[in-house]
């Protein structure tokens, strides 16, 4: 290893000073111990784009693994003469373990895989979930990915026009609330799945997310196209004597989440009845006892949140399924929507799957190029898509409200007589 | 059905051989020794003990102090779990702290938050004590913590972000950066528990929103002003033309023919006046360049989120339409998170989050108590435009009101 080359970044190194962890001292330490130029290059360019307000890495550029058509992002530099050991920079998106749970042992290992055949830097996570390996040249990919799969049991996360990598909250592993098993839906998924997420044949990108309850903790509902959340059918469970004692104020609300500001002491009915939004609760002060009308409930989780020893979610649990979620581009963000609104979910998850190949079926068919799914609904219509799609019910959890207009495509074998007509007849009855 | 592996695989005790991939990687035969669609590996073997043992079987908890949070099982077993903030970029010197942190407390297990932020997990108090010690004293070079306490309940957490000018090639602004400006200056809010509710802030560095920023309570979202440039000379070798126009959700983009040097080449125009600066057309077209160091900024949306919480899922709206790139520390964007940040402190109500507060309010409130200017920028005219318009006259009459007497024709 020859010399090494730092750039001069003032403003780079602005950013070390401040209490939040500085991705620039850690770069920079970690370039000086280490020797490595493709560290020093990636601050001098980050410090150009500082200079000129403008990235300086180059449109794309197609590279992978054999036999795989994602999980590499080809990456190039605009400034290869000044950052030549940036000149090809490129990302691996390796599949994160469900719910994002390591042991040391794993981490350390691929540190020293990345160390050895990449730049050294990294994010825990990308957004879709993948552990993201930041900065190698061409030539490594297949010796990266032979790393990964041989000495590290792990592989490739999705990119391109594919199933995404699913993710999921931390499910039952450590959340009293999880209604579902979140990871291991997400691995049974992911393993049944590889083809779909290795090869791309789908008209975009497809992302599947899991969250254990309406608190949606990984924001199933605003960007999966397939959003898993888990909810509950039966009573809210009530720990009376808890309840009380939170009335009493011998447990925290909200487990404690409001603790560092003075709100007063705990008022049930201002807190948790009054803001419950079905209004379907009622706080007996007398009998000092909590009454819920579950019947009424939508499971929002307010009260369970606010009152975690007292209340429960009920036993008989599955999920709501919802799709259509993704951001801006094009026709503007969507979040997923009803579509079935309880699935029991038990392993091996046969219903999810079939109701999966059932809408990709579709949407290759349909989908126009870059079309995700949540507009190919809007552009084939929800009712359409729900009835004679997926062959399922229209029900009044499909919609906030009906429509407002009458513009009903009305089908001609729900019309008597159907639609065809004899003009003749018609001017016999009216003539002209 | 898998089988749940109990402990670490012994692969990953085996030390890492750096000459393996060589050997057995052959160009000539690519498919020797190759290993496919192997998937990740089974999380289970990655759970502490304790974690496995009540796995579906938790139930409460506790935050006992801003970012370490008591769960407690049926069976009456305790984790304690230290919850801290991450840069999200890091080098894997990072990653082996934090793996020797895991190793002196944790058996060696760790876990990462959707959020970017790092849990360590300890079963008894005596150790945590010194886990949160430990935490607390290790430091950057340049006095930044590696691993600030928090991001639980009522405060601000980790930012979700995406990669930026470090390594995206259509941003509009950086993303780590930027979010270390903010975090640097809303720093007290990460280690406590002073909000109303928690608050969700986001940032994605252009409109592809690789983190779907667009249900935040507050998030950050990098946009172009200048349309695409056309490299006429360039264009056809590049892209796919149909697939260009078809790009473009307001029809603005049309075939063309230009000659160059005698020489007739196929390209594009742009109806200038139609571009909504999306850069879409970019992605789809290496020769349509749409970022300029003059136009690119920021816009900030707020009054979103993902939780259905009281009240149902909601996108967040532009407050402001655009703030200039302003490295290294984007000043007028962090004064502003911050204030918006603090007038919903201010007047929110307890489990209120900002959208939720906002709706209470009226959004004339909000423009009124943040002292943002509200511009016709601001004034929806895309998609489903009509359902922002005001169509009742139930409104507040906040200092934006001006008394109409006379109007001239």
């Amino acid at each position: 290893m020859g010399e090494v080359k730092k750039h001069d970044t003032p403003m780079m190194d602005e950013l070390k000073s401040g209490p939040w962890p500085s991705f620039v001292d850690d770069i920079y330490n970690y370039a000086e111990k280490h020797k490595k130029q493709a560290c020093f290059d990636i601050l001098g360019q980050m410090e150009l784009s500082y200079k000129n307000k403008e990235t300086h890495w180059k449109h794309g550029g197609i590279v992978g693994v054999f036999g795989y058509g994602g999980g590499v992002i080809g990456r190039y530099s605009d400034q290869q003469d000044k950052f030549p050991a940036i000149w090809a920079f490129h990302t691996v998106r390796v599949n994160q373990p469900a719910a994002k749970w390591y042991h040391s042992s794993a981490l350390r290992k691929l540190c020293d895989l990345w160390d050895h055949r990449g730049s050294g830097i990294m994010n825990l996570h990308g957004s879709t979930g993948d552990i993201i390996l930041l900065g190698t040249v061409t030539e490594q990919l297949e010796y990266i990915f032979y790393d990964l799969t041989h000495q590290l049991k792990m592989d490739l996360g999705g990119s391109g026009s594919n199933l995404r990598t699913p993710e999921c909250c931390m499910g039952m592993s450590r959340c009293e609330w999880s209604c579902i098993d979140t990871q291991d839906i997400t691995y049974e998924l992911t393993m049944h799945f590889q083809d779909e997420l290795h090869r791309p044949a789908f008209p975009y990108k497809f992302k599947i997310k899991v969250s254990g309850c309406p608190n949606d903790c990984v924001a199933a509902i605003a960007r999966a196209d397939f959003s898993i959340i888990g909810t509950w059918r039966d009573d809210i469970k009530i720990d009376q004597e808890a309840v009380r004692a939170y009335v009493a104020g011998e447990l925290k609300p909200n487990a404690g989440a409001h603790s560092d500001r003075d709100w007063g002491p705990f008022d049930i009915k201002k807190e948790v009845i009054d803001l419950c939004p079905t209004k379907c609760m009622f706080w007996d002060e007398g009998q000092k006892k909590l009454y819920i009308n579950n019947k009424e409930c939508n499971r929002c989780m307010h009260c369970i949140n606010v009152m975690p020893e007292a209340l429960r979610p009920g036993d008989d649990r599955g999920a709501v399924i919802l799709m259509g979620a993704k951001a801006p581009i094009l026709e503007g963000a969507q979040l997923s929507t009803v579509i079935v609104p309880f699935m029991r979910l038990e392993p091996p998850y046969d219903n999810l799957k079939n109701l999966l190949y059932k809408v990709w079926d579709y949407w290759m068919e349909n989908g126009k190029n870059r079309e995700r799914l949540g507009e190919t609904i809007q552009r084939v219509g929800l009712n359409r898509f729900i009835v004679d799609v997926l062959g399922l019910k229209p029900l009044p959890q499909h919609v906030k409200e009906p429509r407002s207009n009458p513009y009903i495509f009305w089908k001609e074998e729900e019309v008597e007589g159907g639609w065809t007509r004899d003009v003749a007849e018609f001017r016999k009855r009216h003539p002209a | 059905m898998s089988e749940k592996p109990e402990r670490p695989d012994p692969v990953y005790s085996q030390p890492y051989d750096p000459t393996l991939a060589e050997k057995l990687y052959n160009p000539q035969k690519p498919m020797e020794n190759r290993i496919t669609d192997i998937g990740p590996p089974h999380y289970w073997q990655f759970l502490p003990p304790v974690i496995q043992r009540n796995y579906g079987k938790w139930k409460s908890h506790e935050i006992i102090q801003p970012g370490v949070i008591k769960y407690t099982a049926e069976s009456g077993e305790v984790v304690y779990v230290v919850r801290c903030g991450t840069p999200r970029l890091e080098t894997t010197d990072y990653v082996r702290e934090i793996c020797e942190i895991a190793d002196k407390y944790c058996d060696g297990y760790v876990r990462f938050t959707t959020r970017n932020n790092v849990e360590f997990h300890v079963t008894d108090e005596e150790k945590l004590r010194a886990l949160i010690e430990d935490l607390k004293s290790r430091k950057m070079p340049g006095g930044s913590y590696k691993f600030p306490i928090g991001g639980t309940g009522a405060s601000v957490t980790n930012i979700v972000h995406t990669q930026g000018w470090i390594h995206c090639h259509t941003p509009a602004t950086d993303a780590s950066g930027v979010v270390k400006a903010i975090m640097d200056e809303l720093f007290e809010y990460f280690g406590s528990h002073k909000l109303p509710a928690q608050v969700r802030i986001a940032l994605a560095c252009c409109l592809n929103m690789c983190g779907a920023v667009h249900c935040s309570d507050i998030a950050v979202v990098g946009i172009h002003r200048k349309p695409p440039l056309v490299e006429d000379e360039r264009l056809e070798k590049v892209c796919e033309i149909p697939l260009v126009i078809a790009s473009c959700p307001l029809g603005a983009i049309k075939p063309a023919t230009v000659e160059i040097g005698g020489e007739k080449r196929k390209t594009v125009r742009v109806n200038v006046d139609r571009c909504m600066f999306c850069g879409n057309c970019y992605t789809m077209c290496p020769a349509m360049p749409i970022a300029d160091g003059q136009g690119d900024g920021l816009a900030l949306v707020v009054g979103g989120k993902v939780s259905n919480r009281i009240t149902p899922p909601k996108f967040s709206k532009v407050v402001i339409p655009y703030i200039p790139n302003e490295p290294p520390r984007w000043p007028t964007t962090v004064k502003w998170i911050k204030k918006i940040l603090e007038t919903y402190s201010q007047h929110a109500n307890k489990y209120e989050r900002v959208g939720d507060w906002i709706e209470r309010i009226g959004w004339e409130r909000f423009f009124e108590l943040t002292e943002i200017p509200f511009t016709w920028h601001l004034i929806d005219d895309y998609r489903l435009a009509y359902d922002t318009y005001r169509t009742s006259v139930h409104f507040k009459f906040t200092s934006h009101v001006e008394v109409m007497t006379d109007y001239e024709y």
